[in-house]
């Protein structure tokens, strides 16, 4: 339930000496300050935090809360970013003290059951891509990008081809991570052209490939939510001349069980655990991004990987280890809920994921293709791109439809996105939604398309139903307010 | 299936729509010979009850620290959590929302992360934050990266008491865009920076220097005096700050750090393993704020004059700017960023100075304890929550021992540190009573 209330700043609500959490005593005898710090040491301001009562911090948050949209309050259907219902029990397993309280440098003996689920992470994500060793190590899916990529060029470096080999491939569907991320490792970054099937101009690409291509990244399904027929082509193409495939695996919910990166000719896969394996968003995060690699990489690996010996489950590093890409081991409580995610799944259960997925987003893609222009008229996978050419036409932009649908109380799907279609609105209803609200969805987006037609002003002045109205993105950039500062 | 509410009918109903036999159709794109032919080898699917049981028994055979009384920190801190912190992350408002790119209805989000900006500005003594990094040292890599592009320089200054975690993964993503990494030694009298090795042509035409505060065997540097030195040669200055020690210790904005940068985990969130805590990044001025990699939230008016908030600066973003963005980073640690707002929301100023205050006391207590039966601390200089002791021992196995005594001892140093070989680094935080200090002491000393 949303509210129209506005939530005054915490620091606006604070009261000098107003305490909403105490410490203990300290129990231990004093040591003179001045024979513990010297004194230009200390800290002369004191920071304004706000002072404030715990009463007033669960209002605070919770009135915020409540101008959220989240999977747990409706529709969600944001394309390539698979927001799906995140289960509630693995929450709970996540919090279990076994996991959460466990600190990163325990001896080994201490924390067999910690380094048994991620051995057996380790090992599934490796059977799902089909290649032949994982890191849990990255973060999020661009930095499982970017560790990737570190690979390559590990692995170019050792054949003595590193300083040859420095052009990265991206096709012009590419999520903006993509390029990114080769300009983190110094690569040129070459855009490959999308052929009219809406995947990869496979002659295009011939003409772009030698020796100083380092590798392609693709994702597949593309973020056209095609799957690319000529994969395996491309695969070829790239090997042939040297090159390595990296695999973006934030459309992973279009393909488990049916196909594997692994099996299309992919070397580096990434998982973004909170799309495909259901770990919550948390507003932007925490993500996590293992990445499984073929066997010609996997002793570049990121260390330590979790191996198995004498029975016992204990920290390796590769022998040709990069190094690390962070502190510790990884988003381990966000390995936790993707672990018992799979486990709550099975094969079975994991392949129904993709199936469904596939087929609401197919249901979805038809039943709007007569309202909004669909510029690449085949089977989709798990998402799906509608233009709003036509309604830009009557006036109507895409960020209009955008801000309409919220106040159908939806969110809307990724627009602009990919830059290859104009206007793009992209879909991605996910599995765990149920036909009346993929339904109520198309009435929604029909009724929109009417409203363009008839009465463009309307979706042009929307929202309405919302916390705040449309928001002056222009003016925030322009004179950045960044934080709050106190009345003088 | 488990969390999938289509039913036969349904699914029918979709598939006659469509005018497809089956879901099988719909993936005609896979060539037939890539395709899986078996079912993955995973394991059975299991019903909530029989996950719990199975997750029960996993987390089980852990020893935690719910029953470890921890002297264990190097990065990870086992520090007290106020009990609404917990409440408040698993609001599923803010747990199943993602990065709020539709801002009317991401409000709640949005106003949260321009809270913790202020909240990391003024923890820091800097202008401005972003919405949070993947963890102290992505964050620090960022920052290095960002010295380098704003100086127009390639080379960072790296002491080598930062944390060896931290220095290999800055020494990777440097690395991998040709900067190249100058390690400063130490001086094994105090445990800081080798001042004397910071010679005038040393900082030659380094992009910046980075100090650990405190260092990474807990000691505090001789910041006014590194910052003077590097300004002086014309780098940057990184502060790499524990949180906690901000509320004693002078901001790094106030010694003159241009990029502060930090682990947050001891603010609201639980050590898990090791992840996910957050990482944070503050600077100050136009010029480098408009180069701070990660999500930046903005306040601003809408249509009907109402102040509200979106992101912001976003021309700096990969979404945006592809192979010319800041960094790549997408994904953050948003949630982990909200329980280290409410965190510090709910202990204010005074609850902030009473953590590092007794942070600071217990630690030193330890130390006096300890030195009474002969075990020393190995460095001079100043500490704050951590510090190096050394004796004449294994500390593989007194650690192994002290575990038969419920106490996770210190992390031993000499693996790392050759120098170090007989040292232990071992940390006491303000969740530490003083009867657990006693007990410890008196543990060690029957075994050292």
């Amino acid at each position: 339930m949303q509210t129209k209330k506005p939530v005054p700043l915490i620091f606006e609500l604070s009261s000098p000496g107003r305490r909403g959490y105490r410490y203990p005593e300290l129990d231990v005898p004093e040591t003179p300050m001045e024979e513990l710090l010297p004194k230009e040491h200390l800290r002369r301001e004191v920071p304004k935090l706000p002072e404030v009562s715990e009463i007033e911090v669960v209002r605070h948050y919770t009135g915020l809360s409540r101008l959220n949209h989240g999977v747990d309050v409706g529709f969600y259907p944001l394309g390539s970013c698979t927001m799906k219902y995140n289960p509630k029990v693995n929450e709970d397993i996540a919090r279990l003290p076994g996991f959460s309280l466990l600190h990163p440098y325990q001896p080994e003996e201490t924390v067999q059951g910690a380094l048994k689920l991620m051995y057996k992470l380790q090992s599934y994500l490796t059977e799902i891509a089909g290649l032949s060793a994982t890191t849990l190590q990255p973060a999020a899916g661009a930095h499982g990008e970017l560790t990737g990529l570190m690979l390559m060029r590990a692995y170019h470096r050792e054949r003595g081809e590193d300083t040859q080999r420095k052009e990265m491939l991206v096709p012009d569907s590419a999520h903006g991570t993509n390029p990114a991320s080769a300009m983190m490792v110094n690569y040129k970054v070459r855009e490959v052209p999308s052929d009219a099937r809406g995947g990869v101009d496979v002659e295009a690409l011939r003409g772009m490939v030698g020796p100083q291509t380092a590798g392609i990244m693709l994702t597949n399904p593309n973020t056209l939510g095609l799957f690319d027929e000529n994969i395996c082509e491309v695969a070829k193409i790239i090997h042939d001349a040297g090159g390595l495939l990296y695999y973006d695996g934030a459309n992973a919910n279009a393909i488990m069980g049916y196909v594997r990166p692994g099996d299309m000719g992919f070397d580096i896969v990434h998982f973004n655990l909170h799309k495909t394996f259901s770990t919550p968003h948390g507003g932007g995060g925490p993500g996590s991004g293992p990445i499984a690699v073929s066997q010609r990489l996997q002793d570049y690996l990121p260390g330590p990987l979790v191996s198995k010996r004498d029975g016992e489950y204990v920290w390796e590093y590769p022998t040709k280890s990069i190094g690390r890409v962070r502190s510790f081991f990884g988003n381990f409580g966000v390995l936790v809920r993707a672990y018992a995610y799979i486990r709550s799944h099975g094969p079975q259960g994991l392949m129904d994921v993709s199936d469904t997925a596939v087929l609401h987003a197919n249901y979805l893609m038809r039943k709007l293709q007569d309202d909004f222009d669909l510029p690449y008229d085949r089977h989709c996978m798990h998402e799906f791109v509608l233009s709003g050419k036509r309604q830009k036409n009557q006036g109507v932009r895409t960020l209009d439809i955008a801000k309409r649908l919220l106040d159908y109380g939806v969110h809307s799907p990724t627009v602009y996105f990919p830059l290859i279609v104009e206007e793009a609105l992209m879909v991605e209803p996910t599995e765990t939604e149920t036909l009346a609200t993929l339904d109520a969805f198309v009435e929604a987006m029909k009724q929109i398309a009417i409203e363009a037609a008839e009465e463009p002003e309307t979706v042009r002045q929307a929202p309405y139903n919302t916390p705040v109205r449309r928001l002056d993105d222009a003016l925030a950039a322009r004179k950045p307010v960044l934080r709050w500062t106190p009345r003088s | 299936m488990r969390y999938i509410p289509t039913t036969s009918e349904e699914r029918q109903h979709m598939l006659d729509f469509l005018g497809v036999d089956s879901v099988e159709e719909l993936f005609d794109a896979v060539p037939d010979r890539i395709r899986t032919e078996k079912p993955l080898p995973l394991p059975d699917a299991l019903a909530e009850a029989q996950l719990m049981r199975h997750m029960k028994e996993l987390s089980e055979s852990n020893v935690s620290c719910e029953h470890l009384v921890s002297f264990l920190g190097a990065g990870s801190y086992d520090h007290l959590i106020p009990a609404v912190v917990n409440h408040i992350t698993s609001r599923g408002e803010f747990l199943t929302a993602y990065t709020p790119y539709q801002a009317e209805i991401s409000q709640g989000v949005l106003q949260v992360i321009f809270e913790f900006q202020t909240l990391i500005a003024e923890l820091t003594g800097m202008d401005a934050a972003n919405a949070s990094m993947y963890d102290g040292a992505t964050s620090l890599a960022e920052a290095c990266l960002m010295a380098c592009n704003v100086a127009r320089r390639s080379k960072v200054l790296l002491p080598e008491t930062l944390h060896p975690e931290w220095v290999d993964v800055v020494k990777l993503y440097m690395e991998n865009q040709d900067i190249s990494v100058q390690m400063i030694p130490w001086n094994r009298e105090t445990g800081t920076m080798d001042v004397a090795a910071l010679h005038e042509d040393a900082a030659g035409d380094a992009a910046c220097l980075v100090i650990p505060y405190p260092n990474f065997f807990g000691v505090i540097e001789d910041v006014a005096k590194l910052s003077r030195w590097i300004h002086d040669a014309g780098g940057l200055l990184v502060t790499a700050a524990d949180p906690v020690s901000l509320g004693l210790l002078e901001a790094p904005g106030a010694f003159g750090a241009d990029i502060v940068v930090g682990e947050g985990q001891p603010f609201g969130n639980t050590m898990n393993f090791g992840g996910p805590g957050f990482g944070f990044f503050a600077c100050s001025g136009s010029k480098l704020i408009r180069r701070m990699p990660g999500r930046i939230v903005g306040e601003t008016v809408d249509t009907e004059g109402r102040r509200g908030y979106v992101l912001t600066l976003q021309t700096r973003e990969q979404h945006i700017r592809r192979e010319k963005a800041t960094s790549n980073i997408c994904s953050n640690q948003a949630l982990n960023a909200l329980a280290g707002a409410v965190h510090l929301s709910v202990i204010g100023p005074q609850g902030l100075k009473d953590v590092a205050y007794q942070c600071l006391q217990k630690t030193a207590y330890l130390k006096s304890q300890l030195r009474d039966i002969g075990i020393q601390a190995a460095f001079s200089g100043p500490t704050f929550r951590e510090f190096v002791v050394q004796a004449d021992a294994n500390w593989d196995e007194v650690n192994k021992r002290l575990l038969d005594h419920g106490f996770l001892g210190g992390l031993p140093l000499g693996e790392r540190f050759p120098e170090l070989q007989h040292c232990v680094l071992l940390s006491v935080t303000e969740a530490r009573t003083k009867d657990e200090i006693d007990r410890f002491v008196h543990a060690l000393g029957g075994l050292c």
